[in-house]
């Protein structure tokens, strides 16, 4: 076996089956949503652009995205500083914190369902404790702000471990030496937080930060358990058109719109968190 | 005025005990080297002074103040560190200038200060590159600006050198030993390499499981040895020894031969000599040769003598081969002595 073609011989398998499974129904989606069955066309973006429900869609999705992101990255940032500078329990600790990342989406909405509907433990600790007289709908249409609230809290539970991960790998990799050279040089624990780990993480939070704002940008399990109707995001509709509107390729456009808005997003997290030619660890 | 005084510091990492009954005055603008081998402590020492490490018992003083208990950045001092530690996301000028913009200086000054410190150190025209553009002669050089920005009382380096070539060592060791005699720095300076021991030094601290054996001048570590530890850890190749025996009045038995020696009542004394001090003579200590290392400046002759290995720097115009029979005279003022019990030297 030539040692030239060996490389390409093993990464073969793995290109077919992405291009089966991934580039092909890409095409596939991106040819229908620039079709009206006969020819090209844009009528597909126009018609979701301007439905009544694709701006608060937008927005909603924007918003919580804006909301969960930052929590979660400085909780993570928290965490995986505790974590590193545990001598022993470290890894029970990890493993711990990463639990919630093994539960579906969809089962981690039905667990803060659990908490937060009218017959859920909320309510039941509300009225235990004589804060309220009966049960009150709290995930109702008079309740915005808590449905929000509820599908932000379960989002931040669910996903912030893979933020976590990712950081404390991050940081095991920055050498003693500069915190012990920094602390030498005058830095607080606060000052060293700033200005040594943050500039040098910045690969592992660009990885961070990609991951996580794509993810947030599909949400829709947790958001449907939780918010149903109430809280219409770019995923939802997506899945209404495909499957209650039966309109394959209004669905096919919205999503390739969502995927325009995370190559943006990604593409800016790249440039703002660059690492200059020569300045890696 | 930045005298530094450690009084009875001793530090243990759970039941390893790696420093103990350390007391060590280094004056005002002394160059001090800790010197030993890998694990006797040094670096733990440099670090308990710098306040990267706490002392198990003891106290630190650094100009009169005692400093134990205070931050690193609160004790005067600056550190240049094993693998340079410059900071790979940060130009050369904001790493030079860490220390000055951590203590909130105006910027002019700051500027000031990087760029005299830069051209002291020959690195003025890379202040805009990262670390990860330069070699690392060039690290080593901004490691010790960044110290030097400071103006210290006290400057900490922690095996600065180890991790060059040899011919920048030499280089950077000459460069060092002017900046730091220009700056009126109180130095200290940890190494396991003897040579950069004994030309940067004012004064050596010989350390062995963590204590200080001896501290002296270079030469004096070098001639006077404290102990049977310094006197074979220090100089390449090391000193001599055998075994002697008592012939009585001031007299001793070595290899046969009666040699003078200290007016001692012991049974057993260890004799020792450098290999530089030992020359073919008519009579003396009767020596084989097994290996033969010709130099170019002198001949390296691995010999036997009284069943033990003996080694002699002997004139590179002699002939000598493996299997000649030398007699080799020792310099009588340059014999040592030491009590193979206490291992410490006799007079």
């Amino acid at each position: 076996m030539s040692p030239r073609i060996l490389p390409y011989l093993l990464i073969l398998p793995v290109t077919l089956f992405l291009c089966l499974f991934f580039l092909y129904p890409f095409a596939l989606v991106a040819q229908q949503a620039f079709s009206n069955g006969a020819g090209f066309t844009l009528d597909n973006f126009r018609d979701v652009v301007t439905y009544w429900k694709f701006p608060i869609s937008l927005q909603n999705t924007l918003l919580l995205a804006a909301a969960v992101v930052p929590v979660q990255l400085a909780l993570a940032l928290l965490m995986a500083t505790m974590v590193s500078r545990m001598e022993r329990g470290r890894d029970l600790v990890l493993y711990v914190w990463t639990i919630p990342l093994g539960i579906s989406d969809l089962a981690a909405g039905i667990i803060w369902l659990a908490i937060f509907e009218q017959s859920g433990f909320l309510n039941s600790m509300m009225t235990g404790l004589g804060l309220v007289d009966q049960p009150v709908n709290l995930l109702s249409y008079q309740n915005p702000g808590m449905v929000f609230l509820a599908i932000a809290l379960a989002e931040i539970w669910r996903a912030t471990a893979i933020m976590l991960v990712i950081i404390v790998a991050g940081i095991g990799l920055i050498p003693k030496e500069y915190y012990e050279a920094a602390e030498v040089f005058g830095a607080s624990p606060w000052k060293r937080f700033l200005r040594i780990t943050l500039p040098l993480l910045r690969p592992s939070l660009q990885t961070a930060l990609i991951l996580r704002v794509v993810l947030a940008f599909e949400v829709f399990a947790v958001v449907a358990a939780l918010g149903g109707t109430l809280f219409p995001v770019l995923m939802g509709e997506i899945y209404a058109y495909q499957f209650d509107l039966q309109n394959g390729r209004a669905a096919a456009a919205l999503a390739l719109i969502v995927l325009a808005i995370s190559i943006a997003f990604t593409l800016v997290i790249l440039r703002v968190l660059r690492v200059p030619k020569g300045a890696t660890i | 005025m930045a005298e530094i005084q450690i009084k009875n510091v001793a530090k243990k990492f759970g039941a390893y005990q790696a420093l103990s009954d350390i007391n060590l005055t280094i004056h005002d603008q002394e160059f001090m080297v800790l010197l030993g081998a890998s694990g006797c402590g040094k670096t733990t020492l440099l670090r308990i002074i710098a306040g990267l490490e706490t002392a198990t018992t003891g106290e630190v003083w650094i100009g009169g103040k005692r400093v134990d208990h205070l931050a690193p950045k609160d004790r005067g001092i600056a550190m240049v560190f094993q693998n340079y530690a410059v900071f790979p996301h940060l130009t050369v000028f904001e790493n030079i200038g860490f220390g000055l913009r951590m203590q909130k200086l105006p910027n002019d000054e700051v500027k000031r200060r990087v760029e005299r410190t830069a051209t002291l150190m020959h690195i003025e025209q890379l202040l805009k590159r990262y670390s990860g553009e330069l070699s690392g002669g060039q690290r080593q050089r901004v490691a010790v600006a960044r110290a030097l920005a400071m103006e210290p009382d006290v400057i900490l380096m922690d095996e600065p050198l180890s991790n060059l070539d040899a011919l920048l060592r030499l280089e950077m060791r000459a460069e060092l030993k002017g900046v730091l005699a220009e700056s009126k720095t109180t130095a200290i300076y940890v190494t396991h390499d003897q040579v950069e021991a004994m030309s940067l030094a004012d004064r050596i601290s010989v350390m062995h499981k963590g204590k200080i054996v001896q501290a002296a001048s270079p030469i004096e570590v070098y001639r006077n040895p404290a102990a049977e530890f310094v006197a074979g850890f220090i100089g390449n190749p090391p000193m001599n020894f055998l075994t002697a025996t008592p012939a009585g009045d001031g007299k001793w038995t070595v290899a046969g031969q009666v040699v003078d020696g200290p007016r001692l009542g012991a049974s057993q004394l260890q004799f020792a000599i450098r290999p530089e001090d030992l020359g073919p003579a008519e009579s003396g200590l009767p020596a084989t040769a097994k290996v033969v290392e010709p130099l170019g400046a002198h001949l390296l002759v691995t010999c036997e003598v009284d069943g033990h290995s003996f080694r002699a720097v002997l004139d590179s115009d002699l002939t000598v081969k493996p299997g000649d029979r030398l007699t080799l005279a020792p310099q009588a003022d340059r014999i040592r002595w030491f009590d193979p019990e206490t291992t410490l030297a006799v007079a």
